[in-house]
């Protein structure tokens, strides 16, 4: 296994002779997505036409199926199947494990046995979307309910160590924060979101003998054919998953849903090509969502302003079955320096759908409590907010006493205060008056831990000196494609428009696929292994082919550019030495894997926001003027395609901090907002000026490129800056998000 | 029930289910996928096309009802290999992350240009009897019926104001 000081190095990206790394270049995919011509998994072309599959959801949040009656929709027009919990074909039990890799995030599709609101119990196939749906319609169920506890407010009392997990102590918090000259202990809630991708959960699905292929929308190739394989009961090599395009990810379409596994059952069922999509009402009930969060913050500090104690305490929710905790407490571990720490986290289990991870899973909720807690401090001690955080800014991670990889989280804020125009925030609340609006300034801190996973890629060169890369990844909008192909054009010399990318396909080498930041580091890591290896084919070939001008020459001396091979002022090009030594073409591989030394340092990425916003008094609402960011992510593979990864995140810290909530039903279970009018995603009229910038930093320690990932820096904190704005506005110190009108109006002073 | 429209630039003619709607007549009857389904429900401005030159969600239309209509949508914008001015502002100014809300976004504010210079006003207008100046906030307030969840606004800000000479 490789040290991080093989990574020091200087590489072809280090060097960057082509240019091509850090270079705002068009996506690779650009053209065919402003065309309209790249195809979703719903508009695959199948071998022969498909039909419709349309899903019914469950009325109730617990209990049975006691009947389902198919008699009138199985004669309707068209339909050619009608499943229900009572003739569904047999499905692999979950964790049946005949694939240890299984990533199945739910029961076998259509149970009997209801576990939430708008579980899936029926599924008709007819021969156009129109006749399902109509049919769809005609199914009876009869159900017996049985109480269920859906609200996270009335079930605090229930909440349990989650299982494994201890909370992390550093000295005696309690009596540090006991004796501290000031103190802040505030709760903040971060509330219940939904991913809301713009194209809903897909599958387009056909079979050839015993063996099915499927087109779906899924950010994790490897996972999705294992648990497809686990559920249809037959071995990996028999399942072929494709995902070339996909509508929005953001770890709500890490898993495979039922989407994926009717179309494959029916396709089998019926031996034509199935395809069934997710309504967008479904998409809040029947997939993944970010759990509310309630976080207590308590901090000790001296009159200074120097962190005696710190705690983050986070409960939070889970479906019953399905324990998954959102780790809201997590990144605080290596914020800000105190020398006696506690931060741990509890879950309620409920009836309600799954939580899952949602863009910087942790971060994006956390940081909404500490965040404003640290600007409420500021206030007590008198201190500037940024101030405050520079006083507590630690050598070496405050937990670990580990070092940084690389920490410019001061640099993030001082830069971004001078052009920001920071020395323009009135300390006082309630100053600054602009018509009928009260103007405020805040600010946060960003942090979000860089990853790297293990993954391969293979790239081949052909005899028109054309090179592929291909790997079982993703690309969910983040610009997987445009980085792979910069990084392998530069590793080889050649202009971009020599390389292909081919991405997302089960028979390709596979990479985790997309989630967690971890996407550029460990897909471009193994993109950069494997065009390292195709330089060391290619510098044999040449130098052991005697109608090569480098025939004889060191290989170790070879170098690349220009679409050429060469030693000193020897040189052919790659195109004519592939078609003359080696016609059918070179194919080799490459991996990553993390260093073993690698978690001997606290790696981060970092930032920090900057907001300006108006709160009227007299309706409560607020908008944003101004946003701006500044955030060290180590180095740059693509400004423009970075730039709008950040600036998307930001936004969505706006809609965290004004807009996004849901709340389930006491009633049903079901949320109560279910589609695209009662859930607010931002708008564009919600966005003013925004904009961010990056800082210079190469990460020698997090992989052989000095990259980390910016899908989800920009989010993590960003509400907090804008809740702090509204503060610094009006004088409201709301600790409840979303800043909606109704508690603006209730808040002001 | 028999229906014919002009569909970028060419005659069609089909036999339709008066239920189809026009989106899903372009996805599943007539292959033109480019056009999106986000929401089925008018929310989200994925399906946006344009019918005799304005846009509309082609989610909320039955297709039966375009009888003689003519109808754009995001393939038919596109001269050979020559972008249309929008999409290839779109494609420098990185106007988009997954792209599914794109080809809407592309067909709005075609739509939305000419609304502009045809003289509709907008929330965002002051004075209702001046022309129409496109402002930042007049175009956010004439995009907002077509949501992006990678929150590309600030980028698509900049694409039609390439687009529209406004930059």
């Amino acid at each position: 296994m490789s040290s991080v000081k093989d990574w020091a190095a200087p590489t072809p990206i280090s060097e960057n002779r082509g240019g091509l790394i850090g270079k705002g270049v068009d996506r690779y995919e650009g053209r065919l997505k402003v065309t309209g011509s790249a195809p979703f998994a719903y508009e695959v072309e199948a071998p022969s036409p498909p039909a419709y599959g349309v899903l019914i959801a469950s009325p109730i949040a617990k209990g049975t199926v006691t009947l389902a009656d198919i008699s009138e929709a199985r004669v309707a027009p068209g339909v050619l199947l009608v499943w229900t919990p009572h003739n569904v074909p047999a499905q692999g039990e979950r964790g049946a494990k005949i694939n240890p890799r299984s990533q199945r995030g739910s029961n076998p599709a259509l149970a009997e046995r209801i576990e939430h609101f708008g579980q899936h119990v029926g599924f008709v196939v007819a021969d156009t979307l129109e006749n399902a749906k109509a049919a769809a319609a005609l199914v009876r169920f009869d159900y017996a309910a049985e109480p269920a506890d859906l609200i996270f407010e009335d079930n605090l009392d229930a909440a349990d160590q989650p299982e494994g997990e201890e909370d992390v102590r550093v000295g005696d918090f309690e009596a540090a924060f006991a004796g501290a000259p000031v103190r802040l202990d505030e709760t903040y809630v971060s509330p219940l979101q939904n991913h809301a991708q713009m194209e809903p959960c897909a599958t387009t699905a056909w079979w050839d003998g015993d063996n099915v292929t499927v087109h779906t929308s899924i950010q994790m190739v490897k996972g999705g054919q294992h648990t497809l394989a686990e559920t249809l009961m037959i071995p990996s090599t028999q399942v072929r998953l494709v995902t070339r395009y996909i509508g929005g990810g953001f770890g709500g379409k890490g898993q495979a849903y039922d989407d994926l596994t009717l179309a494959a059952l029916a396709a089998r069922e019926l031996g034509q090509p199935v395809k069934v999509a997710y309504t967008r009402q479904q998409m809040f009930q029947a997939t993944i969502h970010r759990p509310a969060v309630h976080m207590r913050v308590r901090l000790g500090a001296q009159a200074d302003g120097r962190l005696d104690a710190f705690a983050l305490e986070a409960v939070t929710h889970c479906r019953r079955e399905t324990p998954f905790t959102e780790h809201a407490a997590n990144f605080a571990r290596s914020l800000y320096a105190a020398p006696n720490r506690l931060t741990g986290h509890r879950l309620v289990k409920l009836d309600i759908p799954a939580a899952g991870p949602m863009r910087a899973p942790g971060e994006a909720s956390g940081m909404l409590s500490l965040e404003c807690a640290m600007d409420e401090l500021a206030e007590q001690l008198g201190l500037d907010p940024i101030e405050l955080r520079l006083r507590n800014e630690p050598e070496t991670d405050p937990e670990t006493g580990k070092p940084f990889s690389t920490r410019q989280l001061v640099r993030c804020m001082t830069e971004g205060a001078q052009r920001f125009g920071w020395d323009r925030r009135h300390p006082k609340p309630g100053q600054v008056r602009d018509g009928r609006w009260l103007v405020g300034l805040g600010m946060a801190a960003a942090i979000r831990g860089n990853f790297l996973l293990p993954a391969k890629a293979g790239v081949r060169i052909d005899a028109d000196g054309t090179i592929t890369l291909r790997q079982g990844m993703t690309d969910i909008g983040t610009g997987t494609y445009t980085i792979l192909a910069q990084i392998t054009a530069e590793t080889l010399g050649v202009p971009l428009a020599q390389v292909k990318v081919e991405l997302g396909d089960s028979d390709f080498p596979p990479a985790p696929g997309s989630g967690g930041q971890f996407g550029a580091a460990t897909a471009g890591s193994a993109a950069f292994a494997a065009g390292m290896n195709l330089r060391t084919a290619l510098a044999e070939l040449a130098t052991g082919d005697p109608n090569s001008p480098l025939y004889g020459d060191d290989p170790e001396l070879v170098t690349f550019g220009g679409g050429h091979i060469a030693v000193d002022n020897r040189a052919e090009p790659l195109d004519r030495l592939v078609a003359r030594a080696a016609p059918d073409g070179i194919y080799v591989e490459g991996s990553i894997t993390p260093a073993a030394d690698a978690r001997d340092y606290s790696q981060h990425t970092y930032g920090a926001h900057f907001a300006e916003v108006g709160v009227d008094p007299d309706t409560g609402e607020v908008r944003l003027r101004r946003m701006f960011g500044v955030f060290a992510a180590g180095r740059i593979l693509n400004a423009k395609t970075a730039m709008s990864q950040i600036t998307g995140g930001m936004i969505w810290g706006v809609g965290t901090a004004l807009h996004e909530y849901n709340a389930v039903d006491p009633r049903y279970g079901s949320f109560i907002a279910q589609d695209l009018a009662g859930y607010h995603v931002p708008a564009h009229a919600d966005i003013a000026d925004l904009s961010a910038m990056f800082l210079d930093e190469v990460d020698d320690k997090a992989n052989p490129m000095g990259i980390k990932g910016v899908g989800e820096l920009g989010i993590a904190g960003a509400g907090a800056a804008i809740a702090n704005a509204v503060y610094n506005a009006c004088g409201a110190r709301i600790r409840q998000y979303p800043l909606t009108p109704e508690k603006v109006l209730a808040a002001l002073p | 029930m028999k229906t014919s429209f002009t569909l970028n630039g060419q005659a069609a003619s089909l036999d339709l289910d008066p239920r189809t709607t026009l989106l899903d007549a372009l996805r599943e009857r007539l292959d033109l996928k480019g056009s999106k389904k986000g929401c089925d429900h008018g929310q989200c401005g994925a399906c946006t096309v344009l019918v005799n030159g304005r846009r509309i969600n082609a989610c909320l239309s039955l297709a039966v009802t375009h009888e003689g209509d003519e109808i754009t949508t995001i393939e038919g914008l596109a001269q050979d290999e020559t972008l249309h001015p929008v999409q290839a502002a779109f494609l420098a100014q990185d106007a988009f992350q997954c792209g599914y809300c794109t080809p809407g976004q592309i067909c709005s504010t075609i739509g939305m240009l000419k609304e502009a210079a045809d003289g509709w006003a907008s929330l965002a207008t002051e004075d209702l009897t001046a022309d129409i100046v496109l402002t930042d906030e007049e175009i956010r307030e004439r995009m907002s019926g077509n949501l992006c969840r990678c929150s590309a606004y600030p980028q698509i800000l900049a694409a039609i104001r390439t687009a529209g000479g406004l930059a």
